[in-house]
């Protein structure tokens, strides 16, 4: 079997489980596996910059709130219906990653890190400024009416799985699709070597700033789907932590490979909640995790049995 | 019509600090020469092809490719335009497989034609000699074959000019004459631009020298030309 039909078929066979996840599994347990499938396409988007392009950023909550206040103002105060919402979302975080990606693009390394952060606050902070339409750290509640999608209602427990599920898989086939081809064979060669990529003959800047673009955008998507689909907004989402997470999710399911940031946010989620929230356990996992397979759970399996995985 | 000359420079000059490192350079190179750049450490013959390449912005002065301007391009349009360049310190991809590095360069220009861009690659590495290494990591090949793929990623590049920064450095002997054979292919496919110690390789490949010292154009000519002159013994051998 040719290495594009085992990753078609690897992808595809994910999605089916997580179907088949449904009927199986308990309702509590089904109801996390929704919430992971959410962040797990912020991880995605997150590990198209990081774990493809190799740029670090600490400021993607600004993404992941770009698309949530996207949606969620454009339906709280707006009234639009849910279609035009996530589109809002979509906007609003493609405008945001844009500039931003324009203005950071001018450094890199410990500068693009940290110019990233100072934006994401900035964003967060422009939230709790204008307290009066976001309710800060409080935040709105979108009415349950409001939460459907061609007649569809999304704060049924079912239905919010599987629009989860469908946005997940959509975005799991997106990127592994992109990263097959030219565009971004060519952002692993600026991750692996960025002078020898400009040598070559690419606009290392353009790839970078679409990457960026891309990167913000899926992550908005994200945003804006846990916006919906949980019906709340909060300036918390678009604090520090929430740039944290993604950076751990693809750092343990395992950087530049397509399901490792599911398998990546479904541990991490996991990890908390059988620890009962004890973070020193999960401190010390983590821990672990970073000494003993540095390049992932996915990282690690690639590297001794599996060299195909995408 | 194309210009008779790919690449030409007019008082090309790199200040570092009140330091000359070139120093109004005029320069031209005839379309499908091997052209050798030679001079002793420091010279500037580094300095000079960075800002051919576009690696590094010229102080004053011009640049002309293929007979347009290109002072101001940035490396990856000049690139684009025809020219490739291999490092002097190796620099491949080093976690990808030896395929996928040459690939990457040819993608550049054939794009999403994957038949095409497979062919051009079976191609490349049949010429160079790397089919057996194709799937190995770039990394783990011996620094011989390393600088081979590098040659290999300018040559996927179908390059109307050829730079190649002190390609058999650190090279056995044999891998020299491999890639001397090599060079005298290339004559009549693409213009070579090539800086290099080994004045064996030099008087044997180009058809003409020019000699760098301080900064500055010391001599032009022929290998038998060069070979003569007192000013380049000079140079070399701290003459009287």
């Amino acid at each position: 079997m040719s290495d594009i039909s085992r990753i078609h078929l690897l992808h595809a066979a994910m999605v089916v489980a997580l179907v088949i996840c449904w009927f199986v599994l308990p309702v509590y347990h089904a109801g996390n596996l929704a919430r992971i499938m959410v962040f797990a396409i912020y991880a995605m988007g997150y590990n198209l910059l990081f774990g493809y392009t190799g740029l670090l950023s600490l400021g993607h909550a600004l993404f992941f709130g770009a698309g949530m206040y996207g949606l969620g103002l454009a339906m709280h105060l707006g009234g639009v219906f849910a279609g035009p919402g996530i589109l809002a979302g979509l906007i609003t975080a493609l405008v945001v990653s844009g500039v931003v990606g324009f203005l950071a693009l001018r450094t890199s390394g410990v500068a693009f890190m940290i110019v990233t952060l100072m934006f994401a606050q900035a964003g967060y902070l422009t939230v709790l400024l204008f307290g009066t339409y976001t309710r800060g750290d409080e935040g709105f509640v979108l009415p349950q009416a409001t939460r459907a999608l061609m007649g569809i209602d999304l704060s049924d427990a079912q239905n919010r799985y599987f629009a989860a599920l469908i946005l997940f898989g959509i975005v799991l086939f997106f990127i592994g699709w992109l990263v097959r081809t030219p565009f971004g064979r060519c952002l692993v060669a600026i991750r692996e070597n960025e002078e020898r990529a400009r040598m070559l003959g690419y606009d290392i800047t353009r790839h970078k700033l679409i990457a960026v673009i891309l990167s913000g955008t899926i992550s908005g998507l994200s945003g804006a789907a846990y916006c919906l689909l949980f019906g709340s907004a909060q300036a918390a989402f678009a604090a520090v932590p929430y740039s944290i997470f993604p950076l751990l999710y693809v750092l343990l399911g395992g950087m530049g490979t397509t399901i490792g940031p599911f398998v990546g946010t479904l541990f991490m989620f996991y990890l908390i909640d059988w620890s009962g929230g004890n973070m020193m356990v999960a401190g010390v996992v983590l821990v672990a995790l970073a000494l003993f397979a540095p390049t992932g759970i996915l990282g690690e399996i690639r590297r001794r049995f599996t060299p195909w995985l995408p | 019509m194309a210009a008779v000359n790919i690449l030409e420079t007019k008082g090309l000059t790199k200040t570092y600090g009140g330091l000359n490192a070139n120093y109004n350079i005029d320069f031209t190179l005839p379309r499908g020469e091997i052209h050798a750049l030679i001079g002793p450490n420091g010279a500037g013959k580094s300095t000079f092809v960075g800002m051919l390449s576009g690696r590094i912005p010229a102080t004053r002065g011009k640049v002309w490719f293929d007979g347009a301007e290109v002072t101001r391009l940035p490396a990856h349009k000049r690139i684009s335009l025809g020219i490739a360049y291999t490092f002097q310190i190796t620099s491949v991809f080093g976690k990808l497989p030896v395929r996928e590095n040459v690939a990457l360069a040819v993608r550049r220009i054939l794009g999403r034609d994957r038949e095409a861009v497979r062919a051009k690659v079976d191609g490349v590495m049949e010429r160079v000699g790397l089919t057996e290494q194709a799937d190995q990591l770039a990394g783990d090949l011996s620094y011989g074959h390393q600088r081979v793929l590098e040659i290999a990623m300018g040559l996927a590049q179908n390059p109307e000019l050829f730079i190649l920064d002190e390609p058999t450095q650190g090279l056995a002997l044999p891998e020299v004459e491999a890639f001397m054979q090599l060079v005298k292919d290339l004559r009549g496919e693409t213009t070579i631009l090539l800086i290099e110690h080994n004045m064996n390789v030099v008087m044997e490949v180009s058809d003409s020298l020019t000699v760098l010292n301080n900064g500055e154009v010391l001599a032009r000519g022929t290998p038998e030309e060069i070979r003569a002159n007192a000013d380049v013994q000079a140079a070399y051998l701290g003459g009287a």
